[in-house]
């Protein structure tokens, strides 16, 4: 069977979403009644991904794209900062893979600005823009302060963040507030996504707000615990419970 | 390389639930039939196991299961006289890319319409009057009642295993169930899913109101059942990756889980998977359909000749085919002339947020249809008298999202999005957002229309659709009024936080979050081929041989989603084939 | 039938092997219903469906009948024999002789079959049910396939051996109806003992191969356990009623349970294809076997570290589609309460399951298939062991442990991938 040698073939080194560039999809097929075959090609197997390397990252980007995400989720005594849960290695292996390469978008031209309800047009893939994106944001930070942005202080960092949010501090590549809110998504993913990706670590996430993970069954809950705090240890798709 | 495959009885383009319902019809029947579907095949067990199911990023965040818009995609333009721009990424329009559709990955929430939905023009005519309609407005009856439709609503649920508490049986009100529903015939085959915190606070708020709230009807299967076609569905587990997710735990009606394996046992039903169907043929004089042309995923061409083609594909892709394929007369904006891209519809969603203080409302435990709902204010149930509008909203606490990525934007208004304050508005908001929707219905007008857009093309350089959609004045109106009764209910539930937004305030977007994926229209079924592409049986007013089911159909949207309807209405249709027009091929309607 | 549990597991593939035939060869049911009782070459067609011919006589992705299938049994490999019509590849030059010599003496062109062949059970078939048999297997289509030797190791690769295992084990009594029974328990009987050589599998079997004593006690081949069918309600069909065990074999499914492994498919080429009466006969038969106590262990306690641990991972990943309370979903997923096949005593059904999933059956009369995916990728050894000693001795079960150890041995002998986790 396909998945088995697959698996055998100890190919897939990485999780899902980075998988899927390289894993070849089904072609046509004809399922015919009464045959008795009509088992669907099994989808990329699902792994932890490596963290012990950068796949995607310069190491003087992750070290900057760590300290904007230790800004937007920090530590406090609520639980461990962005970085620290594996943030960054979280969005390495994601720009890595399909969603880095906007695999999935419609890329043709023309490439035309419009109303800001028709949505982006852009067609820079999220690789790029964060190549591109932190350049522009250190630039604009030594360009402000004189420094780096890694030197500021916190205080320093959270306006400096805020000016990029708003846009009030601009790029000149692309618009600052855009790159923002894409830090904003995918540092959200890593702190909040199956530990297997590489961010959230030891379910930090899921912890600060109590939602028990990769569970597929609340039957025995709905209805006793309704209204109630629940007070469970939250399971990955990859532990033990 | 082209080939050409062995004829065929009937072509279905599209496996969905339009398609597959339909499929399984017509090889009961006897005849042979081919599918031809552009999504890869899937099944339970292998695609969607519980043992890897519960994975929010490739789920509702990268949205693995929706056909990508690489693969084909629409552009948008509010106005006649703006640049239609194309949708470039996943936005709010929802296909399947797989067998079974997006009847794969739905939300669930499984409604028959009501006798108004289906006779807007006659209702609103014998009501009010003309003065009631905007202008610009179009309202035309479907040819078709709900009285025609009942019989088929109740074979569908029947194979969906959709669960609810029935409002109306044979005429009586029933305790608990929807007072305005149509009447029914019969139970739902499985009982209403439990309720969440939010439900029940719903609940209770709109009962003090003098409302009359209900559990929505779900294709969350309530209890363990056995469809109509021998197949066994298992209970909800309340598991919450459900909408944006294929069901591993066979409870969620769905093609894959009700109909496909049966249609599997049968050796006169073939599916072609992974091939995209570019044409639908006819003769040179286009009075009969001759077959389908489609690429298979290695670019080779294939011809797939038929006795009867039948269009079920997504309500869009409905319209451009026979667009691309130059069947019926194109609907022209300027002259108000033309039947193919009119009578586009969308949803009208409305909505009341809000905050409690310290309750436990525990969101991961849900499903993608866990809805209470009042119907008060929904089609005409209520006197419009003065109001300046038609229509209205189904008004439902919805419990269908709990996932931590998609929810971590909710946090009170005033809260930051970042930072330590934003941790602890999430850890704190995460428990105590709550929201009502208010769905509205949504009726066609002549500046709402679909055609061939003239710059953008698809992979095989075929021309894009071209949405050209805005709210309409009856939208803005009916949108205001129905936020308002969200936000009275969100009051009276008691939240610490209440605030309202109504959708038809600002422009059309295919990316507002939370907006719907429900588009109707472009083909429509009526009673004139002027205003109509196809007769009340769905068959093409100038091609007998030629079928378009689905939601694209449908002259007008109602406060409800559309999916019970498509399939009422596709074994609606394959009951006239059957018995009328294999009989006697040739046009089931004189005009 | 005794295609999977002779043959190499690893080889070909279980989920695309299943019910390769099914439509190809038998239409419908009511073709089926109609032709048991008549006689020729429809009824010769109902007897190869009930003695699953097709099974072993078909490679994987192969055309029916034409051989070439590799069993792998306990002393190598045999491939088997291409049995259309065909002249030259095939039995379409046999005389019906030569057929009966080898379809219910082992006898073949060549010398003797080995017993992988179950003339052992066919020996005991009618006279005019051969004949019919042959009348039908004489309108399968020719097909050109030259089968390969056998490819079994010395010394069983010396047919001339068999001479002896035929002396010593070959019981040649024909088939006596007991005439204390009724006439359904005397079908069932024919049609279990002979037909559908259900012992082959579920009989434990001799270091020599051949049926031992204990009769229909289930035992283990090729990883998978045959559960015990005897009148027990501990490991056997002691709970089962005649009225379950006829929905079982015809649907694969019934209150209880839905079939697994090689069963599926016997189910899916076979049994689902047998007439009413003859399901009714097949369950007669086992309801009237002497009833048999087994020593039923003491459940392992709650405090047991396994037991706590497995009931962790039991609400994880099982109670979505068995519920929390193991009871499962009627016709679909089975129940996990006092299961007989749970409560065997060897593991190695539910270790394979749970390493590989299953592929569920698919049948006219339940076309369901709700299967059960791997979990070979996901839980570690000693997960998948406390998971399974946890449901082996809760849910009013009870039976030995299973060790980390076990699991690693299945999982290698199933070739079933590593945990992709540490």
């Amino acid at each position: 069977m396909k998945r088995r040698d697959i698996i055998k073939g100890g190919l897939m080194l990485m999780a899902t979403s980075t998988l899927a560039s390289i894993y070849k999809p089904a072609c046509s097929k004809t399922f015919v009644g009464g045959s008795g075959l009509w088992k669907a090609e099994p989808p990329p197997p699902l792994m932890v991904v490596d963290s012990s390397r950068l796949v995607y990252l310069t190491e003087a980007e992750a070290k900057l794209v760590g300290a904007v995400f230790d800004v937007l989720i920090p530590h406090d005594e609520l639980g461990i900062g962005a970085t620290e849960a594996g943030c960054v290695t979280f969005l390495d292996h994601q720009l890595a893979g399909p969603y880095g390469a906007a695999a999935k978008d419609y890329r043709l031209g023309p490439v035309v600005e419009g109303l800001p309800q028709q949505g982006p047009q852009s067609i820079a893939t999220p690789a790029e823009l964060y190549r591109t994106g932190l350049v522009e944001l250190r630039h604009a930070a030594q360009a402000k302060f004189g420094k780096s942005f890694l030197d500021l202080s916190e205080d320093q960092k959270i306006d400096f963040m805020k000016g990029i949010e708003t846009g009030d501090i601009p790029f000149e590549t692309l618009k600052s507030n855009e790159f923002f809110s894409m830090l904003l998504q995918n540092v959200r993913e890593g702190y909040l996504a199956d530990p297997m990706y590489g961010g959230n670590r030891d379910m930090t996430g899921w912890k600060l707000i109590g939602f028990p993970g990769a569970i597929y069954d609340y039957r025995d809950w709905m209805v006793s615990q309704r209204g109630k705090k629940i007070d469970v240890e939250p399971v990955s798709l990859l532990s033990r419970a | 390389m082209n080939y050409k495959r062995p004829k065929a009885d009937v072509v279905i383009i599209g496996l969905g639930w339009s398609g597959s319902t339909m499929a399984e019809e017509l090889t009961r029947a006897g005849l042979n039939v081919v599918a031809i579907e552009r999504g890869a095949w899937r099944d339970t067990t292998t695609s969607f196991p519980t043992t890897r199911n519960p994975d929010e990023l490739s789920g509702s965040v990268r949205k693995d299961i929706l056909q990508a818009p690489v693969t084909e995609t629409y552009t948008v333009r509010n106005k006649a006289n703006q640049t239609a721009l194309p949708l470039r990424k996943f936005n709010n329009l929802t296909l399947g890319n797989n067998v079974g559709g997006a009847g794969t990955h739905w939300a669930g929430a499984s409604w028959r319409w009501q006798a108004f939905d289906h006779q807007p023009y006659t209702r609103v005519m014998e009501r009010y009057g003309a003065k009631q309609l905007v202008d610009g407005l179009i309202l035309q009856d479907w040819g078709v009642t709900y009285d025609d439709l009942e019989p088929f609503y109740d074979r569908f649920e029947k194979i969906a295993g959709t669960s609810g508490t029935a409002g109306v049986i044979n005429g009586a009100k029933q305790p608990g169930g929807n007072p305005f529903e149509g009447s029914r015939t019969s139970l739902y085959p499985t009982p209403a899913l439990e309720r969440t915190r939010a439900n029940l606070l719903f609940s209770e708020a709109a009962t003090r109101l003098g409302y009359h709230p209900f559990p929505v009807p779900s294709a969350m299967i309530g209890a363990p059942y056995t469809n109509a076609l021998g197949l066994n569905l298992a209970p909800c587990t309340y598991c919450g990756y459900c909408q944006l997710y294929g069901c591993g735990n066979w409870s969620k009606s769905s093609p894959n889980i009700c109909i496909l394996p049966v249609l599997m046992q049968r050796p006169n039903f073939t599916v072609v998977t992974e091939s995209e169907v570019i044409r639908i043929n006819t003769t040179p004089d286009k009075k009969m359909a001759t077959g389908v042309t489609f690429v298979d995923s290695n670019g080779n061409i294939g011809e797939q000749p038929a006795d009867i083609v039948i269009t079920a594909t997504f309500t869009l892709d409905n319209t451009r085919l026979l667009l691309l394929s130059g069947i019926s007369m194109p609907y022209d904006f300027a002259s108000g002339q033309g039947v193919v891209g009119r009578g586009f519809t969308f949803q009208t969603l409305s909505w009341g947020f809000m905050f409690f203080e310290n309750e436990y409302l525990n969101p991961f435990m849900n499903t993608g249809a866990l809805a209470t709902q009042i119907d008060d204010f929904n089609g005409d149930n209520f006197d419009h008298t003065g109001m300046g509008f038609i229509g209205g909203a189904g008004i439902q606490s919805l419990c269908n999202q709990g996932l931590p990525i998609g929810m971590a934007g909710l946090v009170p208004e005033g809260s930051p999005q970042w930072g330590k304050g934003w941790k602890q508005a999430f850890q704190k908001g995460y428990q105590n957002y709550a929201q009502i929707q208010g769905q509205g219905t949504n009726f066609a007008h002549r500046e709402q229309f679909l055609d061939l857009d003239p710059t953008y093309k698809d992979r095989f350089g075929q021309p894009l659709l071209r949405i050209t959609f805005d709210y309409n004045e009856n939208d803005r109106r009916s949108g205001r009024f129905v936020r308002d009764k969200c936000v009275e209910i969100a009051r009276e539930m008691g939240a610490r936080q209440v605030w309202g937004d109504s959708f038809p305030d600002r422009p059309y977007s295919g990316y507002r979050l939370w907006d719907s994926s429900h588009v109707q229209g472009g083909v429509v079924m009526g009673e004139d081929p002027k205003t109509s592409v196809q007769n009340r049986y769905q068959q093409n007013w100038d091609i007998p041989n030629l079928f378009v089911i689905g939601a694209s159909s449908f002259p007008n949207n109602a406060g409800y989603n559309p999916t019970i309807v498509v399939g009422a209405t596709t074994l609606w249709t394959a009951k006239a084939i059957r018995d009328l027009y294999l009989r006697n091929p040739g046009p089931l309607v004189r005009v | 039938m005794a295609r999977f549990l002779l043959r190499n597991t690893l080889g070909a593939c279980v989920r695309g092997g299943v019910a390769l035939s099914v439509a190809a060869l038998f239409a419908n049911a009511a073709q089926a219903q109609d032709a048991s009782a008549g006689t020729g070459i429809e009824h010769g067609r109902y007897l190869a469906i009930a003695s699953d011919c097709v099974a072993c006589h078909t490679a994987s992705g192969g055309k029916p009948f034409a051989g070439g299938l590799d069993l792998n049994t306990p002393f190598g490999i045999i491939t088997t024999s291409n049995i259309t019509s065909d002249k030259a590849t095939g039995i379409g030059s046999w005389t019906f002789q030569q057929f009966d010599a080898a379809v219910r003496h082992g006898k073949g062109a060549n010398g003797n079959l080995y017993p992988a062949m179950p003339y052992t059970s066919y020996v005991k078939m009618t006279d005019s049910d051969v004949a019919d048999l042959w009348a039908y297997m004489r309108t399968v289509p020719p097909v050109s396939q030259k089968v390969v030797e056998n490819k079994l190791p010395f010394p069983y690769n010396i047919r001339s051996a068999l001479v002896a295992w035929n002396l010593l084990f070959f019981d040649k009594k024909p088939f006596t109806p007991d005439s204390t029974k009724s006439a359904a328990v005397n079908r069932g009987a024919y049609l279990v003992e002979v037909l559908e050589h259900c012992g082959i599998c579920h009989t434990p079997k001799s270091i020599l191969g051949h049926d031992s004593s204990a009769t229909y006690q289930g035992t283990s081949l090729q990883g998978w356990h045959a559960p015990d069918l005897t009148n027990n309600d501990h490991t056997g069909l002691g709970t089962w009623s005649a009225k379950d065990i006829e929905t079982y074999l015809r649907s694969g499914t019934n209150r209880h349970t839905a079939s697994s492994g090689p069963m599926t498919e016997v189910i899916v080429n076979s049994t689902q294809h047998l007439t009413d009466a003859d399901l009714q006969a097949i369950a007669a038969y086992f309801k009237a076997l002497p009833a048999r106590t087994v020593d039923v262990p003491r459940p392992l306690p709650a405090t047991n570290a396994q037991m706590a641990a497995g009931k962790r991972e039991f609400v994880v990943q099982c109670s979505a589609c068995h519920t929390s309370n193991g009871l499962g979903v009627a016709n679909m997923i089975p129940t996990l309460q006092s299961n007989p096949a749970i409560n065997a005593k060897s593991p190695d059904s539910l270790l394979n399951i749970l390493l590989m999933g299953t592929s569920g059956p698919a049948t006219v009369a339940n076309p369901t298939g709700a299967a059960m995916p791997g979990f070979a990728w996901k839980l570690h050894d000693d997960q998948i062991a406390s998971v399974l000693t946890y449901i082996r001795n809760s849910q009013d079960n009870a039976a030995p442990a299973v060790l980390a150890a076990d699991v690693a041995k299945a999982r290698k002998a199933l070739n079933a991938q590593q945990t992709v986790w540490h």
